[in-house]
């Protein structure tokens, strides 16, 4: 086994036994990536001389006995997220020059757990797509199969994790970012509820929704990951002060008797192959002696057209400081996909036309947190695809403006409602894609997701397979 | 058709928005200090308020507290929901593109001010907002440039808005001063105008006398930074209007701006070109929920406002409605006063004249303190108050009776005159200065 194909958990393990040294894990990192970076493209800018430095740091301070999370552990961070002085661009030409002068909070965290930046991932421009395609600087490719889409937006974040050029990323989601493309590339992708993440130095997309959150090979991983992350941040008005836990020490004790809710239209028009998982996954859960109850939630489609108003909405009033005056670069370098949520986000907020479109959508919004918190009466999870399809051929989000609400269907009531999820793959199609699922859960219950995504993850052995690169 | 006729026919209709800064130690929604004035441009910056992406706004207790105690001062109901609305509109000293201000749910709703004649003036809301940086147009070489200092942008401001309630420029400006005074009151703001601390904007039109709607226009003159300038600009708005309407045209809605070097106003932004701010709620900062007893706690930490203490010194002081107005426009005033009043009165002095004293004399209240104050009156009383020959025999029987200290001083001992100072002092009742009776006591020693 190569040191680039190892988990945080794995790795860090044999960073403290000193089997090797964190230069030589990250090296093997910077070697894989220079290997299948011209395929992919998963990164946007590449710290290499920076991740080195801090390698060498990290061994200085293993060698001193010091233990700290993420200690020596090479990562990749989505490239919207400011990193004080690397170029953060959030993959927009708008923004090629921009070097921030601080860091947004989760790169702080994940800095102080020692963790090794390898550099900055390709995404969506602003993070306004599900492709990767939108990025002005390339599209990046599904390691499984470089003719697809990884998806997105956080798609280099998910790609470096599948290809095993990042040990783990941090990645962020509005409505599937980082589920979907965790789906398509056969990894674990956990978006946590809004407010567990601190948002600051996160570049908004839709400031309600935004919520930062980890890309792994592993769910133990993801646990971890959320434990150096998750907290209140006084920089983040909207982050929550609720005590985090102690979430990988949560994973040993296995939750029991677990009621699963399925809704039957989170399965209509989804690819059969992919029912058929889901459904032996459920099965799967039965065998661990869990129950599956089917619940009446709403169809995802209000969802889809709920968030489209409000994400337009939002991101065409966070786009308004690229005004041209500052960072360097004139309005006419927002790509297309930006000019029409800027469009229709403006028109949705116009005097007029607000009560019919943003104010009826935070109405219906409200509808959907409160279906949900029927739901979770009922049940202590909800379990249904990720993703209506596999990843689809590269190319496929063009001439397609509502891509994105398409392949995040099922993901956009979840975020909508602010509640936590996690994309776990739970087989691979005839074409030898991933097909995964996610597990939702009610608010700050992440534990519970992560529990009941680990049980399954620990009976099955979808992780061990790797892409052929 | 002259003007008197029309002022006869036409009656002005006259409304108000002050912004004010608050004196918090930071900006509103960062560390920044909040202290910009006469400052290197852009020294006073950070991510926050220079809007850089990523960057989030997390509103400072103070600042609200700030409005909620002007809101609570002006009588208004304060809403126990409230929030911060995104206001769009693209101007270069605005980074955000949007400035965060408040819409639809301002923390203070519905209050007033009283003004002398009983003029009762609606406040419509009182709200708060971040300020804008500021531009700046240099040469620079041969180049006009325009420069932006951020050094202003996030600084708290609270804007205070009246119905339409004001019928002259006159009561707009007792309006303000006593608008300043009670936000001064509060220890919240300087409430400077000259120093932009304080800006108006008021919205002037007319309607035929004895109709009660309002008219289907307004003009507002923005950006005003000095009462006396308000009073001009409606003095001039009231009479250009008026010709317009004596000329049988009708006055449009508009914006228009204030021309100091040539007195007038000047037309900047027509109806049609009104702004579309699209409004919608801030989703960086969550709305506030107030208990009401949260409500009742701003209540209490409210300090007596000018009118409470108008009426106070009137009664407690028996000083008059012109002397107690004057006391208490300033709050720093009106302590002196009563601190001075109640040393005054363990020398029996009036409160009736402490108050002469401190008005007229123009007391620097930096350096005296109010004893001091009182220690002078009392010496400059004594003065007036003892003839010299009373004075004289009272020395000349204070040396009577202490030869002994006469007998010290003969000797040499200079410091026996202080003892006998002393002595006639304390029989002096404060009438004369110590000066005065150490003189007429050294004088008489050295004739002995």
């Amino acid at each position: 086994m190569e040191l680039y194909e190892l988990t945080v958990a794995e790795a860090s393990k044999g960073l403290q036994e000193k089997r090797f040294s964190s230069s030589e894990l990250t090296s093997a990192c910077l070697e894989r990536i220079r290997a299948v970076e011209p395929e992919l493209h998963a990164f946007v800018t590449l710290t290499e001389e920076q991740a080195l430095e801090q390698a060498r740091k990290a061994d200085f301070l293993l060698g001193s006995g010091e233990v700290r999370d993420l200690l020596g552990i090479p990562i990749s961070i989505k490239d919207n997220f400011c990193t004080n002085g690397v170029r953060t661009t959030a993959s927009s030409n708008v923004l090629k020059n921009f070097v921030p002068p601080y860091d947004a909070t989760a790169v702080r965290l994940i800095t102080e757990a020692g963790a090794v930046s390898l550099g900055k991932t390709n995404m969506d421009a602003f993070a306004h797509g599900s492709s990767t395609e939108t990025s002005d600087f390339g599209a990046s490719r599904n390691p499984w199969n470089i003719e697809r889409l990884p998806g997105g937006s956080s798609g280099g974040a998910a790609v470096s994790v599948a290809a095993d050029e990042a040990i783990a990323a941090v990645g962020s989601e509005t409505a599937g970012s980082i589920r979907q493309p965790a789906g398509w590339c056969g990894v674990v992708g956990l978006k946590p509820t809004y407010g567990r993440v601190s948002r600051h130095g996160l570049i908004a997309m839709a400031s309600s929704l935004d919520s930062p959150g980890p890309i792994t090979k592993s769910v133990e991983d993801a646990a971890l990951m959320l434990e150096v992350l998750a907290g209140h941040d006084p920089l983040d008005a909207t982050s929550s002060p609720l005590p985090t836990k102690p979430y990988r020490e949560l994973l040993k004790e296995k939750r029991e008797n677990v009621t699963i809710g399925i809704s039957d239209d989170y399965f209509e028009g989804v690819d059969p192959e992919i029912v058929t998982a889901v459904q032996t996954a459920l099965l799967e859960f039965e065998r661990l002696g869990h129950r599956v109850k089917r619940i009446k939630l709403f169809d995802p489609h209000y969802a889809v057209a709920v968030y489209t108003i409000i994400q337009r909405s939002e991101v065409s009033s966070n786009l308004a400081r690229y005004d041209g005056i500052r960072y360097g670069c004139g309005r006419d370098a927002f790509g297309e996909e930006a000019q029409r949520r800027i469009m229709l986000g403006t028109y949705s907020l116009s005097a007029g036309y607000y009560d019919a479109y943003y104010a009826k959508a935070q109405k219906v919004r409200t509808l959907i947190v409160e279906d949900f918190a029927r739901a979770f009466e009922e049940v202590d999870v909800v379990i249904g695809p990720t993703s209506p399809s596999t990843a689809l051929p590269a190319g496929s989000s063009k001439n397609h403006p509502l891509f994105g609400e398409v392949s995040d269907a099922l993901l956009e009531p979840s975020s909508i409602a602010g509640l936590p999820g996690i994309s776990v793959c739970c087989s691979f199609s005839k074409e030898l894609l991933p097909i995964s699922m996610q597990v939702i859960g009610p608010h700050f219950m992440e534990d519970l997701i992560l529990n009941v995504a680990h049980q399954y993850e620990q009976v099955t052995d979808w992780r061990s397979r790797k892409p052929d690169l | 058709m002259r003007n008197d006729t029309l002022t006869a026919m036409y009656q002005p209709v006259i409304g108000l928005e002050v912004h004010v800064e608050l004196s918090t130690a930071s900006k509103m929604f960062c560390r920044c200090s909040s202290d910009y004035f006469g400052q290197e441009p852009n020294t006073h910056t950070c991510p926050v308020c220079l809007g850089l992406p990523g960057a989030l706004p997390v509103p400072i207790a103070k600042a609200i507290e700030g409005c909620i105690l002007i809101g609570l001062a002006l009588n208004c109901e304060i809403a126990l929901f409230s929030q911060f609305d995104r206001k769009h509109y693209f101007y270069p000293d605005l980074p955000k593109g949007y400035q965060i201000s408040q819409y639809q749910h301002p923390f203070a709703q519905r209050g007033s001010i009283v003004l002398s004649d009983d003029k009762k003036i609606r406040i419509r809301r009182v709200h708060m907002e971040e300020d804008t940086g500021k531009l700046l147009h240099q040469d620079l070489g041969s180049r006009a440039v325009s420069l932006i200092d951020f050094n202003r942008s996030g600084v708290p401001l609270v804007e205070i808005v009246t119905e339409p309630d004001f019928e002259n420029e006159h009561q707009v400006k007792e309006y303000l001063q006593k608008l300043q005074q009670i936000i001064r009151s509060l220890n919240v703001a300087t409430a400077n105008p000259d120093k932009g601390e304080m800006r108006f904007e008021p919205n002037i039109s007319l309607r035929r006398a004895g109709e009660t709607n309002l008219p289907y226009y307004k003009v507002e003159v923005k950006n005003i930074n000095s009462f006396s300038i308000v009073e001009r600009a409606i003095n001039y708005e009231l009479k250009r209007q008026s010709s317009l309407l004596g000329r049988g045209e009708a006055p449009v809605q508009e914006t228009r701006g204030w021309d100091e070097k040539r007195h007038i106003t000047i037309g900047q932004r027509s109806k049609e070109e009104a702004m579309d701010y699209r409004y919608f709620p801030e989703p960086d900062i969550p709305p506030f929920r107030w208990q009401p007893g949260e409500i009742d706690e701003f209540r209490r930490a409210l300090p007596e406002l000018p009118d409470a203490k108008k009426a106070r010194f009137m009664q407690g002081y028996h000083i008059t409605e012109y002397d107690a107005e004057r006391l208490t426009r300033e709050r720093r005033l009106a302590d002196f006063f009563e601190e001075a009043a109640k040393v005054g009165q363990e020398h029996g002095l009036d409160p009736k004249t402490i108050a002469n004293v401190v008005m007229n004399k123009k007391i620097d209240n930096d350096t005296t303190v109010p004893a001091e104050l009182i220690k002078n009156i009392v010496a400059s009383r004594s003065i007036d108050a003892i003839d010299e020959t009373e004075l004289q025999s009272i020395i000349q029987e204070v040396i009577a009776s202490n030869p002994k200290a006469v007998e010290d001083y003969k000797k040499g001992k200079t410091n026996a005159v202080m003892f006998l100072v002393g002595a006639s002092m304390r029989k002096l009742k404060g009438r004369a200065t110590a000066e005065h009776v150490k003189g007429l006591i050294a004088a008489y020693l050295d004739a002995l």
